[in-house]
């Protein structure tokens, strides 16, 4: 068996069916035995989106998603797609072809210090340099991605050694003394935690993406009831608890809710789970629950107190935590304080719902998101670009389930939204996927519609058309007087033909009910289409400027009652 | 938000890149590391790091959860307040007459630095101690004019068991 064979066979071995790449110069042996292997590989169009198509992979499944790419351009291509990973703490895997090993340091053609220019932003990375170390490292890097706070690794395998010959396949687990992930919480802080719940009058839970990657959502939802706590999230932790339950009140941060950036300062206890205080969630940071006491669980010990400081730490996996959390609140019964606090959420939760009904032309994307929300069942993914196409969709889209929102959060990309469904599409097959663009970011990956065609992915990608860079539009509008500068994208593509030129059937949407009703037939058809959505660009969302605190927001909140 | 002198010792796995990712880690989140000293250890297969950084209590608790979380790195421990603390140094000086030449080898002995080198015009001499011992030194042969100083930055252990 030789390298490349004995990275395919490790990769079955690891229960990988799909990888996504594209090949160059250094891993051509690979792809040479890859020819008569049996494990897809989906050619993305451009490495950065084989890495998101990976990413995507991961968020639908919780599974590693797998990406390639040759050494140097092919490998630091990657690189965004890897750091969004890294932010959004996505479990994949990156093999990466390189220079044979003589070569190596001597700026041969296509050589790029890979392993160095990625080490801020993975969790750990490999260099085989001898294939009989391939099996041990490809396991180990799946299990590092895979376990206590998840995240991308790095393997940069030379041309030579996925050439050479193994004398044996031995995959055991390098050993990592150094990596000890904590993932049972402390029971004493576990109790600590139950005797404040039971002291709090106005208890908050805050949820986070770790709620979902540890498959936390049924415990989280248990706390809450035996609470009766109302739960906000994360922009990624949407789906951690379903958003039409009367108990979820929605986003938090800049572009949040009205219900819940104007309450969680209201609370006297904030159960934070899984969530890493990111600045696009707290607002300033001194006028954040500044008289909260504040429980944090994070299996990350260097969240704890980052950002915001916490009353109560506990460490470890939340639905550990959860589910001890659960069991020693046994037979607790909130008080009448808390069930009046409760109650009050519920019924400011609906009275400021935000305006999504508008029969305006051009469509206010508001409305689109509805649409699109009503075309859709709780099984299906969607997955956002960023900018103003991710901020609507957050605000006005209601996720049911978890795995369902799929968005990059930290690293905040554009061009993730498109690919990301590519790779969710693979992992979930029998669920529809959307995916939410802006016209800008699309036209980042907009050649992955070859991509969607060529292997028939029925992907819908949504564009929500308004020809600005609408984030920092609305920026320049409201905070640099106006001044748009290089934020107006012109007359071109026609999205249309762009789409058709590529074979995938598209429509230009204008007006109130066509998005629902050609997303419907999309889904019916089961085929890959695009949708061009023309809306109102002077549409802005409601914000916190920068420096503003958690319920200083700028911008009219119109509400769904104020319809008349 | 006062900054206090810390002493950091590491346990890391003998690997290439190490050093980078420990040094990258303290760039990336803000600290400028004073020293940094790295040799074996005494287990085979790991090295001992021997980090001095300036911080304050919460971006050093920072520091350290975020080096805990490197792969490669064992063990970690601030030993500030027990350490046994050594540089090594090594300065050569200009001798301009006879007179001088004594007066180095005479602050030399009182200081228990040894001499390794000597010319016509230079000498070398070598000396151990905590920071504050060698600036001493060093300021003492200043004026005879120094042509190089080469220092190992701080090497530490904390006392007792």
């Amino acid at each position: 068996m030789r390298g490349g064979e004995a990275i395919i066979e490790s990769l079955k071995n690891m229960g990988v069916k799909t990888i996504f790449g594209y090949p160059g110069g250094q891993t051509i042996p690979f792809y040479d035995m890859l020819y008569d292997a049996d494990i897809d590989h989906i050619l993305v169009r451009h490495e950065q989106c084989a890495a998101h198509a990976a990413d995507g992979y991961a968020r639908a499944s919780g599974r590693v998603g797998v990406c390639l790419a040759t050494s140097g351009p092919g490998a630091t291509n990657l690189v965004t797609g890897i750091g969004t990973a890294f932010m959004d703490s996505s479990p994949i895997v990156a093999i990466t072809g390189q220079v044979p090993t003589h070569l190596i340091g001597n700026d041969a053609f296509q050589e790029a210090d890979i392993i160095g220019i990625t080490m801020p932003i993975v969790k750990h990375s490999f260099q085989p340099k001898d294939p009989d170390l391939i099996p041990s490292m490809i396991k180990t890097s799946f299990e590092i991605a895979s376990t206590g706070r998840p995240g991308p690794v790095l393997i940069d395998v030379p041309k030579e050694v996925q050439e050479g010959e193994l004398t044996k396949f031995d995959d055991t687990l390098i050993e990592t003394p150094g990596y000890n992930p904590t993932i049972k919480g402390n029971i004493r802080q576990v109790k600590k935690a139950r005797d404040l719940i039971k002291e709090a009058k106005r208890p908050l839970i805050l949820a986070g993406a770790g709620v979902i990657i540890s498959n936390a959502c049924c415990e989280l939802k248990k706390l809450a009831k035996t609470i009766n706590a109302p739960v906000m999230t994360s922009l990624l932790g949407k789906g951690a608890i379903d958003e039409t339950d009367d108990l979820a009140l929605g986003m938090l941060g800049m572009h949040g809710r009205k219900v819940s950036n104007d309450y969680i300062n209201e609370s006297d206890l904030l159960i934070a789970i899984g969530v890493r205080f990111s600045d696009r969630t707290t607002g300033r940071l001194d006028s954040f629950v500044p008289e909260t006491k504040v429980i944090h669980i994070d299996i990350d010990p260097a969240e704890i107190g980052k950002n915001v400081d916490v009353d109560l730490p506990i460490v470890g996996d939340a639905r550990n935590i959860l589910s001890s959390l659960n069991k020693v609140l046994d037979g607790y019964n909130p008080s009448a304080e808390v069930n009046d606090w409760a109650d009050m959420i519920k019924a400011k939760k609906i009275e400021l719902r935000p305006r999504v009904s508008y029969d305006d032309v051009p469509l206010k994307p508001q409305t689109v998101i509805k649409e699109i929300s009503e075309a859709l069942s709780p099984e299906s993914i969607l997955t956002t670009d960023v900018g103003q196409n991710q901020m609507w969709a957050a605000h006005f889209f209601d996720t049911q389930k978890p795995r369902k929102f799929i968005s990059s959060g930290g690293l905040g990309t554009m061009g993730f939204g498109f690919p990301a469904a590519i790779g969710a599409k693979i992992a979930c097959p029998d669920d529809p996927v959307v995916s939410i663009n802006g016209d800008g970011g699309f036209l980042m990956v907009c050649q992955e519609l070859a991509t969607v065609r060529e292997y028939d992915l029925p992907v819908i990608a949504v564009v929500l058309e308004n020809r600005t860079l609408g984030m920092v539009y609305q920026w320049q509008s409201l905070l640099y007087n106006e001044r748009h500068s290089q934020t107006l994208l012109g007359n071109s593509p026609d999205f249309v033909k762009l789409a058709e030129s590529f074979g995938v059937s598209a429509e230009r949407i204008t007006k109130p009910g066509e998005t629902k009703d050609a997303l419907a037939k999309a889904i019916k058809d089961n085929e890959p289409v695009l949708l061009d959505v023309v809306i109102d660009s002077e549409e802005a969302l409601p914000m916190l400027p920068p420096g503003a605190g958690i319920n200083e927001m700028i911008g009219e909140y119109k509400l769904e009652k104020d319809v008349i | 938000m006062t900054l206090k002198y810390h002493i950091i010792s590491t346990l890391v796995e003998d690997k290439p890149g190490v050093l980078q990712k420990v040094a990258g880690m303290f760039n990336r989140r803000g600290f400028n590391i004073d020293s940094i000293t790295v040799g074996n250890s005494e287990v085979e297969g790991l090295s001992r790091m021997v980090i001095t950084v300036h911080a304050d209590e919460k971006g050093l608790e920072q520091v350290m959860k975020q080096l805990n979380k490197l792969i490669d790195v064992i063990k970690i421990k601030d030993i500030t307040k027990k350490a046994v603390k050594r540089e090594l140094c090594l300065v050569k000086v200009n001798i301009p007459n006879a007179k001088a030449r004594a007066e180095i080898m005479q602050y030399s002995n009182i200081f228990r630095a040894h001499i390794l080198d000597v010319t016509e015009e230079t000498l070398m001499v070598e000396l151990t101690g905590d920071k504050e011992k060698i600036n001493a030194f060093i300021s003492l042969l200043e004026g005879y004019g120094i042509k190089r100083i080469a220092r190992t930055g701080l090497t530490a252990m904390s006392r007792g068991v």
